[in-house]
C-alpha cells in the first residue's frame, strides 16, 4: 500500500489482495455490490443506446411519407426490440445498477445478504441481453411488438425463429430480475444498520423494497404466460390454439397481469431517486414522508388491481370495464400525492439549480403531463378512440422517458461523485438537459395529435394528406436533436470519469449515510457501521441548528449497545478491509458460469426449430450440467 | 413489520430462538386431521353431495382448511416471527385475488351483477 | 429461478462461524426462503388459473370427469383416476409429517428423548421424507403413462396441455425437493448435522410443505370438483 500516498485519497484499491487491481479477471469475478452495480450501470447505458439508435432508425423512416428507408418486415423487429430494449434491458437494469449500488450504502451494509447471487444476476442479466438482441443483427429479431400477443406469436402465425429468440430471451432476463429481487428484499430486511428502522430508510430504499415485491408478483405470471408459448412453439400444446378452443385473450391477460406491475417496476426507482435529489438541493427534508411511504405501497397494490385497463378495446363487459376503471383512476390518488409532495419539498427551499435538480423537476412537470393523458386512458370510452394510436405512444413516452428516464438521468448525475469521486461536468449536464427537455417534448408532444387524427401504432409508413405529416417530422426532428442530447450526456460520463472536479465524501451536502463514507467507497463500505437516530442522520451531524426543531430522532436508539455499532460520524480515513478485520466475500467466477449454463440450456431449444434434435439435446444437457455444477461448486465454496 | 424490531435485535433474536415449535404429539394429531378430511373429500366425490350445488364451496373449503393447517402448523408461521406472516399471506392474498378475477373475467364463476 | 435461490440458501453452511449480525434477527435465508415462497404463490396462480380458464372448452377427448365419444364412435371414459391419485396424494401428505420430524430431530439433537431413539435420527426421517417424494414421483410417473396410453398426451386437448404443464410444474418441484433431501441426507451422513444446522433443514422443510400445500389445492381444484 506504499503506493497510495501518492494516489488520490480515496481510491477504490482491492485490499485484502484477493482482488486482482482492476482488470478484466477482477470484474468478470467481482461480488462487491458496488462493481456490480457499476457493471449494470455501464451495460444498461449500453443498451439504452442500442435501443435510441433502433428508435432513430424508426423516425427516420416516419420522418416523411410513403419512405422506405427500411423494410416493413426489418421495422417490426426495430419498433419490437425498441420496446424490448428499453424496458428488460435499459430502464430496468438501470434502475439495478442503483439497487445494487445504492441499497447497501442507504442502509448502512457491507453488501448485500447474497453476493454470489447478485452477481449470478448480473450475468444472466448481460448474457440474456445479448441473447435476445443480436439477432437483429442477422434480420432475425423478435417482430411481433413488445408485448408478443398470441396467437400472433404462436408457430401458426410467426414461423421463424424470430419470436423463439424473444420467448427465450425474455424467460432468461426474468431469472435474472427474480433472483435479484430475493437478494434486496432480504438485505432490506436484514442488512439495516442498528436504528435505521424501516420509517427511517431513504426513500430510494423505501421505494425500491415496494418494488422487489412488485417483482416477485409480476414476473411468475409472465414467466407461465412464456411457458405456454414456449410449449405450444416447441411442443405443440395447445394453450393459444384458437382452433383448439382457447382463448385469444388468455395471454394478454397474464401478460397484463405482469405489464401493468412493471409500469411502477419502471417508475417507482426513479421516484425514489427524484425522493433523494429534491431535499438535497432545496436543503428541506422530504415533505411528508411518511405518506410518501404509504402512497408508494399503495401504489404497488393498486398496480395489481389494474391490469384490464390496457384491454379495454377487448370488450369485457360493462361491469369488468367500469371496476377497473375505476381502480386506475383511484391509482392516480397516490401519484398525485407524490407530485404534490415533492413541490411541497421545494416550496420555500434553498434552491440549488444543478444538473440533477433539474433532471428532477422535469421529471415532475413531464411526469404530470404523461400521468394526466393516463387518467384520460382510464375511461373506456376514451380509451377505445385511443388505443394502439399514436396518442398511446405519447402517453407511455412521457411517463417512461419524461418520468423514468429523467429521473434516472437526475440520479446518475447526482450519484456520480460518489461512485468516482468526481464531479460530472454542470455545464455540459445543463445542456444536456435542456436540450433533452425540448427535444422529448418536441418528439412527443405532437404524437398526442397525431394519436388523435387516426394515425395507428406500429405502421411502417403512412400516405400523405391524413393530416399527420407535420406531426410525424416535428417528431423525428425531435429524435435527431434527442440523440445530439445524449451524445452530450455520453461525452460527459466519459471525459467526467478521469477528469471531472474531485468530490469530498458528502458532494452534496445530502442528509443520507451514503455521504458519510469516502467518495468511492471502499470495498467494505463503512469501518464501523453508524448507529442511526434518525431520518436525515448526516444532517444531524453536520448542521444540529437546522435539525434540532424536527421531532424526528427518538431516544430508543441511542440505548443500543451492539459491539459492532458505533454512534453515527463521518469516515475520512482509509484502511484496507484487512487493517480493520474485515472479513470480505471471495472473488469467485462460479455465477458467471452457472448464468453461462443457464444460457446455454435454453440455446438449446433454438435448434429443435432447425430440425437438430440430437444437437439440441446436448446443447441443453451440456448446459444444465454446467448450471448444476457450478451451483453445486458455488453452494459448497465458503462465501468469505 | 414494525419499527421496533432493528433496535431491539438482540431481544428479537433470543425470543425467537426460544420459542417451542409444537411436539411430535401435536404433529401427530395435524396429519390425523389432514388424512381424515382428505378422506372426507374422496368419499364425498362418491355420494350423491358430488351433484349438490354445495359440492364444489365444500371442497374449496375442506382444502382451504388443509391448506391453512400445513402453513400454521407445519409450516410453524404461527409460531414464527410475524414478518414471514406478511412475506407469505401478502402475496398469497394477490394471487387468490388475481385467480378469483381471471375467472369472472373468463366467465367460469357466474357474474356478479 | 427455483434451484438459483433455493441453493444459495445452502451457501452458507461452511462459514457458520461468522454469525452476522441481522436488524431483525432473523436468518437472511429463511427470509429469502419465504420471499420466493410468495412468488411461488403467484407462479401456481397463473398455472391454476389457466387450467380452471380452460376446464370445459376442450372440443375434443379424453375428458376429466365427462364420457367422451369420438366422431369416430370411439367411447373414452373419464380420464382421471381418483383412487390412484388419492393413494399418491396420502403418500405427499404424510411426507409432510415426515418432514417436520426430520427438523425436530435436527433441532433437539442430544435432548432427551432424541439420543438414540428414533425419533433422534435425522437420517432416518430425511431419507423418508426423500423416499414419500420420489414415491409420489413415481405415482406421477404412472398416470402420466397411462394416460398416454389411453389416448391423452400435452398436444391432444386444452385439458391435457394444462393438466400436464400444471401437474408437470408441481412434479418438477417435488423433483427439486427431493434433490434438495438428498444433498441434506448426504451432509448429514458426511458430517451430522447439529442444531446449529437447523436452519438448513427449516428453509428445506418450508420450501417441502409449500410444495405439500400446492398440491393440496390442485388435488380438490384438478381432481375433484366437477
Amino acid at each position: 500500500m506504499a503506493t497510495t500516498a501518492a494516489a488520490p485519497k480515496f481510491q477504490p484499491v482491492n485490499t485484502d489482495g484477493s482482488y486482482g487491481e482492476s482488470g478484466f479477471w477482477s470484474w468478470m469475478t467481482t461480488v462487491d455490490h458496488k462493481r456490480i452495480g457499476t457493471l449494470y450501470l455501464y451495460t444498461a447505458l449500453f443498451f439504452f443506446i442500442v435501443g435510441g439508435i433502433e428508435a432513430g432508425i424508426m423516425r427516420w423512416q416516419l420522418a416523411l411519407p410513403n419512405s422506405h428507408v427500411v423494410s416493413a418486415q426489418m421495422y417490426n423487429q426495430l419498433f419490437t426490440m425498441h420496446g424490448t430494449t428499453m424496458v428488460f434491458l435499459a430502464i430496468m437494469p438501470l434502475s439495478a445498477a442503483f439497487f445494487n449500488y445504492l441499497i447497501p450504502l442507504q442502509i448502512g451494509a457491507r453488501d448485500v445478504a447474497f453476493p454470489r447471487l447478485n452477481a449470478f444476476s448480473y450475468w444472466v442479466y448481460l448474457l440474456g441481453g445479448l441473447f435476445i438482441s443480436i439477432p437483429i443483427l442477422f434480420k432475425t429479431a423478435p417482430d411481433a411488438g413488445w408485448f408478443g400477443y398470441a396467437p400472433l406469436t404462436t408457430p401458426q402465425f410467426s414461423g421463424g425463429l424470430n419470436i423463439d429468440f424473444w420467448v427465450i430471451g425474455l424467460q432468461i432476463l426474468g431469472i435474472s430480475s427474480l433472483a435479484a429481487a430475493f437478494n434486496f428484499i432480504t438485505t432490506i430486511i436484514n442488512l439495516r444498520a442498528p436504528g435505521m428502522t424501516l420509517m427511517r430508510m431513504p426513500m430510494f430504499t423505501w421505494m425500491s423494497f415496494v418494488v422487489q415485491f412488485l417483482l416477485i408478483l409480476a414476473f411468475p405470471a409472465i414467466t407461465i404466460a412464456l411457458v405456454f408459448l414456449l410449449f405450444d412453439r416447441f411442443f405443440g400444446t395447445q394453450f393459444y390454439e384458437i382452433a383448439s378452443g382457447a382463448d385469444p385473450l388468455l395471454w394478454q391477460h397474464l401478460f397484463w397481469v405482469f405489464g401493468h406491475p412493471e409500469v411502477y417496476i419502471l417508475i417507482l426507482p426513479a421516484f425514489g431517486l427524484v425522493s433523494e435529489i429534491l431535499p438535497t438541493f432545496s436543503k428541506k427534508p422530504l415533505f411528508g414522508y411518511n405518506v410518501m411511504v404509504y402512497s408508494g405501497i399503495m401504489i404497488g397494490v393498486l398496480g395489481f388491481g389494474v391490469w384490464a385497463h390496457h384491454m379495454f378495446a377487448v370488450g369485457m363487459g360493462a361491469v369488468a370495464d367500469s371496476i377497473f376503471s375505476l381502480v386506475t383512476m383511484l391509482i392516480g390518488i397516490p401519484t398525485g400525492v407524490k407530485i404534490f409532495n415533492w413541490i411541497a419539498t421545494m416550496w420555500a427551499g434553498e434552491i440549488r439549480f444543478t444538473a440533477a435538480m433539474k433532471f428532477a423537476i422535469g421529471l415532475i412537470a413531464l411526469f404530470t403531463i404523461g400521468g394526466i393523458s393516463g387518467v384520460m386512458h382510464s375511461s373506456p370510452p376514451a380509451d377505445t378512440q385511443q388505443t394502439d394510436t399514436y396518442f398511446v405512444v405519447a402517453h407511455f413516452h412521457y411517463v417512461l422517458f419524461g418520468g423514468s428516464i429523467m429521473g434516472i438521468l437526475g440520479g446518475i448525475y447526482y450519484y456520480f461523485p460518489k461512485m468516482t469521486g468526481r464531479y460530472m461536468s454542470e455545464k455540459l449536464g445543463t445542456w444536456h438537459f435542456w436540450l433533452t427537455f425540448i427535444a422529448m417534448n418536441l418528439t412527443f408532444f405532437p404524437m398526442h395529435f397525431s394519436g388523435l387524427l387516426g394515425m395507428p401504432r406500429r405502421v411502417y409508413t403512412y400516405d400523405a394528406g391524413q393530416g399527420w405529416e407535420k406531426f410525424n417530422l416535428a417528431s423525428s426532428l425531435g429524435t435527431a436533436l434527442l440523440i445530439f442530447a445524449t451524445s452530450l450526456f455520453v461525452i460527459n460520463f466519459l471525459w467526467s470519469r478521469k477528469n471531472g472536479a474531485k468530490a469530498p465524501n458528502d458532494a452534496w451536502g445530502a442528509a443520507t449515510l451514503e455521504w458519510s463514507i469516502p467518495s468511492p467507497p471502499p470495498d467494505y463500505n463503512f469501518a464501523q457501521i453508524p448507529i442511526v437516530t434518525s431520518r436525515s442522520p448526516l444532517w444531524d451531524l453536520k448542521h444540529p441548528e437546522m435539525t434540532a426543531g424536527i421531532a424526528h430522532s427518538s431516544p430508543d436508539a441511542m440505548t443500543i449497545t451492539d459491539s459492532h455499532a458505533v454512534p453515527m460520524h463521518e469516515e475520512t480515513e482509509y484502511k484496507t478491509a484487512k487493517e480493520l478485520g474485515i472479513p470480505m466475500p471471495f472473488p469467485t467466477i462460479k455465477p458467471f458460469f452457472a448464468a453461462l449454463g443457464i444460457i446455454v440450456m435454453f440455446s438449446g431449444l433454438i435448434f429443435i426449430h432447425l430440425d437438430k434434435f440430437a444437437i439440441a439435446m446436448a446443447i441443453t444437457i451440456g448446459g444444465a450440467v454446467l448450471l448444476v455444477g457450478s451451483l453445486y461448486a458455488w453452494l459448497t465454496s465458503p462465501l468469505e | 413489520m414494525s419499527d421496533h424490531h432493528a433496535p431491539g435485535a438482540a431481544a428479537a433474536q433470543e425470543e425467537h430462538e426460544e420459542h417451542e415449535h409444537p411436539s411430535w404429539k401435536q404433529y401427530k394429531w395435524v396429519a390425523l386431521i389432514l388424512l381424515v378430511i382428505t378422506v372426507v373429500e374422496v368419499w364425498v366425490y362418491y355420494t350423491p353431495f358430488a351433484k349438490s350445488p354445495y359440492f364444489n364451496p365444500f371442497l374449496i373449503t375442506m382444502s382451504a382448511v388443509k391448506f391453512g393447517i400445513v402453513v400454521q402448523m407445519y409450516m410453524h408461521l404461527k409460531y414464527d416471527h410475524k414478518l414471514f406472516r406478511a412475506l407469505f399471506f401478502g402475496p398469497l392474498l394477490i394471487a387468490m385475488f388475481t385467480v378469483t378475477a381471471l375467472l369472472f373475467l373468463f366467465h367460469q364463476l357466474p357474474p356478479l351483477f | 429461478m427455483a434451484t438459483a435461490v433455493t441453493h444459495e440458501a445452502h451457501e452458507a453452511h461452511d462459514t457458520h462461524e461468522h454469525v452476522h449480525y441481522t436488524s431483525t434477527g432473523l436468518d437472511n435465508r429463511k427470509v429469502a426462503i419465504w420471499a420466493f415462497i410468495g412468488s411461488e404463490c403467484m407462479l401456481f396462480a397463473s398455472l391454476i388459473s389457466t387450467y380452471l380458464i380452460y376446464k370445459g372448452r376442450s372440443r375434443v377427448g379424453p375428458l376429466p370427469h365427462e364420457i367422451w365419444t369420438s366422431p369416430s364412435g370411439q367411447i373414452f371414459q373419464p380420464i382421471l383416476n381418483i383412487p390412484v391419485t388419492s393413494a399418491s396424494t396420502f403418500v405427499l401428505l404424510m411426507s409432510s409429517l415426515v418432514m417436520v420430524l426430520a427438523l425436530a430431530a435436527v433441532e433437539n439433537r442430544g435432548k432427551p428423548g432424541y439420543v438414540g431413539t428414533l425419533l433422534g435420527n435425522s437420517k432416518f426421517w430425511l431419507a423418508a421424507t426423500a423416499l414419500m417424494g420420489a414415491t409420489f414421483l413415481g405415482f406421477q410417473a404412472y398416470e402420466f403413462t397411462s394416460f398416454v396410453h389411453e389416448g391423452l398426451t400435452i398436444k391432444t386437448n386444452l385439458f391435457g396441455s394444462s393438466f400436464f404443464t400444471l401437474t408437470g410444474f408441481h412434479g418438477a418441484h417435488v423433483t427439486a425437493g427431493v434433490l434438495w433431501l438428498l444433498t441434506l441426507l448426504a451432509i448429514d451422513i458426511k458430517r451430522g448435522l447439529t442444531p446449529k444446522d437447523a436452519i438448513l433443514v427449516d428453509i428445506c422443510a418450508l420450501y417441502w410443505h409449500f410444495v405439500d400445500v400446492v398440491w393440496i389445492a390442485i388435488f380438490t381444484l384438478v381432481y375433484l370438483i366437477k
